[in-house]
């Protein structure tokens, strides 16, 4: 752990220092009633990078997310978005401010069509602009012209993943929180799940990744972070951040 | 065979009336999990407004407009007033302010109009009607199930095709990923009241066109046909809730005509019966549908 300690400091900040840092968490803490589920964290999202949050089971990644978007019980701490304090915003207002959550296990309106799905992730838009989002989506994910009139519910898991991300992204949000995406998916459509936050990434979506399966994320990513019982345990470019490290994280303190 | 039919003009206006009360109960009841009792007063309202304008010599279908928007107000009042703070409350909390505004805006109701009932002073045109042969249709009827019928079709299309509408239908589902397509909490609670509350005025029009005077707990009885339609279609869903009504009143109308002149006093306790005798068989309604627990606004 100690040699991870000291990269924290230098490594926490933004791959490129130029790129603006739209999303800084500080002091973060979450917790349910007892449970201290974050504690004192912090973290920034730079403009265009991809950043991805790593830990085992119950290390608190869930809550982080949910908690940039107000879903989670916050009792410390502050987060700013492009500058602007959004800690005490309602997560409709967060939402609306740009910020766009992928929640864990997809949550897609399951007894709703694949259209209206995308419709209500693209509230805030008129009938017109909403039809050439949605058009435009269409090329990333062709499932969108193929199943617009399936119901949600009774689509594969890998179809319903690619439409909730396609959800969250009809209403152009500047910052894109993913959980877990590749959860509980066969591989082959883990596979496409990358691809396609690969092509997220050529098209300069910034995105907080959050992933178990740490090696392909860190592959993607431009940096990422640690976490294990609510705290960062190591920070740093995805490049540095040795596997065994991870694994310590994984296995070592998080299994406690 | 005339009689038959005259039954069944019956039965379908009455369940026309069971269905709205039961659409506006659970328009609420999807969304928030909120059995709200005081719908009832909310046809109440409507009841009074309806008897002081046209007291006042105000035409009929002004006296329906503000009869309608007084229903929609008192739910906006309801859901600002007793039930905001309570969104994240437990069910059972829920379930007794619900009584309990009920019960306030009974006893409210008897301080302002006394217990003594105020007959309502209909237009001639609802005692009008027409002959088929031997059937005798009454235009009261017929606007009834017209307009119902206008009303159903026109929020299934809401529901459908607007955003508000699909909102509504999401938050029903869930409410927590309803929020993350920014969609404020606030109007789909606000949205889900003004809609019950205008169903709960237009039900209150045809109700008191059928029984002309207002007492303070004149809501009561078409709002717990209303609850037992709901509960028979299976609680949170809207098609269940305008079968339900529909299959109350068949059975109120049925079990009449059936029934001997000396049961008819238990009308309601047998018709009860039956909807007991059905929960048992299927205990979600007869077309249940499963409910996520997370509610919390
Ligand atoms: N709604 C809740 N109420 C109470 N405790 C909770 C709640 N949500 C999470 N927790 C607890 O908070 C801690 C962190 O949970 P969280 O879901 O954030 O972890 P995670 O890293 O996302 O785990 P996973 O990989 O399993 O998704 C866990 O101990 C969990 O049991
Ligand atoms: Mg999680």
């Amino acid at each position: 752990m100690s040699s991870l300690g000291n990269q924290k400091d230098s490594s926490a900040s933004p791959a490129n220092p130029a790129a603006e840092v739209i999303l800084r968490a500080t002091g973060l803490a979450v917790a349910y009633g007892a449970v201290e589920a974050v504690r004192n964290l912090d973290l920034e999202v730079a403009a265009g990078e991809i950043v991805v949050l790593l830990g085992a089971n119950g290390a608190g990644k869930s809550s982080m997310l949910n908690a940039i978007v107000g879903l989670s019980p916050r009792v410390g701490g502050s987060i700013t978005f492009e500058g602007h304090d959004i800690t005490r915003k309602s997560t409709e207002m967060i939402v609306r401010s740009g910020i766009s959550l992928v929640p864990e296990g997809r949550r897609l309106f399951s007894n709703m069509t694949v259209r209206e799905n995308l419709r209500l992730g693209g509230a805030a838009l008129g009938l017109a602009e909403f039809e050439r989002e949605f058009e435009r989506l269409h090329d990333l994910f062709p499932i969108l012209r193929k199943r617009a009139d399936s119901q949600a519910g009774l689509l594969s898991g890998g179809e319903q993943q690619q439409v909730a991300i396609a959800r969250a992204l009809v209403g152009r949000p500047r910052l894109l929180l993913l959980d877990e995406p590749s959860l509980g998916l066969a591989p082959i459509i883990v596979n496409r799940v990358f691809e396609i936050i690969e092509e997220l990434r050529r098209r300069k979506v910034t995105i907080l990744l959050v992933e178990q399966n740490a090696e392909r994320a860190l592959k993607i990513a431009d940096r990422g972070y640690v976490m294990s019982n609510g705290v960062v345990e190591a920070a740093g470019r995805a490049a540095d951040l040795q596997t065994s490290a991870i694994e310590n994280a994984y296995l070592g303190t998080a299994g406690a | 065979m005339e009689l038959m039919l005259q039954q069944l003009i019956n039965a379908v206006s009455l369940g026309s009336i069971y269905a709205l009360v039961a659409l506006g109960v659970a328009i609420v009841f999807s969304i928030l999990r909120l059995a709200n009792f005081a719908h009832g007063e909310l046809m109440t309202v409507a009841g009074y407004t309806l008897y002081a304008t046209l007291l006042a010599g105000v035409h009929w279908l002004l006296a329906a407009v503000a009869a309608i928007a007084a229903s929609v107000i008192a739910a906006l009042l309801l859901e600002r007033v007793a039930y905001r703070r309570l969104r994240s409350a437990n069910p059972l909390t829920l379930l007794i302010t619900s009584f309990a505004v009920s019960v306030a805006l009974q006893s409210l109701f008897l301080l302002f109009f006394g217990a003594r009932p105020k007959g309502i002073e209909l237009p001639a045109f609802v005692d009008a009607g027409f002959r088929i042969g031997q059937l005798r249709v009454q235009w009261l009827d017929v606007f009834i199930i017209v307009i119902t019928g206008l009303i159903v079709l026109s929020l299934h299309l809401f529901l459908k095709k607007t955003v508000i509408g699909l909102a509504l239908r999401s938050a029903a589902d869930d409410f927590r990923t309803t929020r993350l397509m920014g969609i404020k909490a606030n109007a789909v609670v606000v949205g889900a009241f003004m809609l019950s509350g205008a169903l709960a005025g237009i039900a209150a029009l045809f109700y008191f066109a059928t029984v002309p005077n207002v007492v303070p707990s004149s809501g009561f009885e078409p709002m717990l046909k209303g609850f037992i339609a709901c509960v028979i279609g299976g609680l949170g869903s809207l098609p269940a809730a305008v079968v339900g009504g529909f299959l109350l009143a068949f059975l109120e109308v049925g079990s009449d005509a059936i029934l001997s002149n000396s049961l008819s006093p238990y009308l309601d306790a047998i018709v009860f019966g039956i909807a007991i005798i059905l929960l048992r068989w299927r205990p979600g309604g007869l077309f249940g549908v499963r409910m996520t627990e997370d509610l919390r606004v």
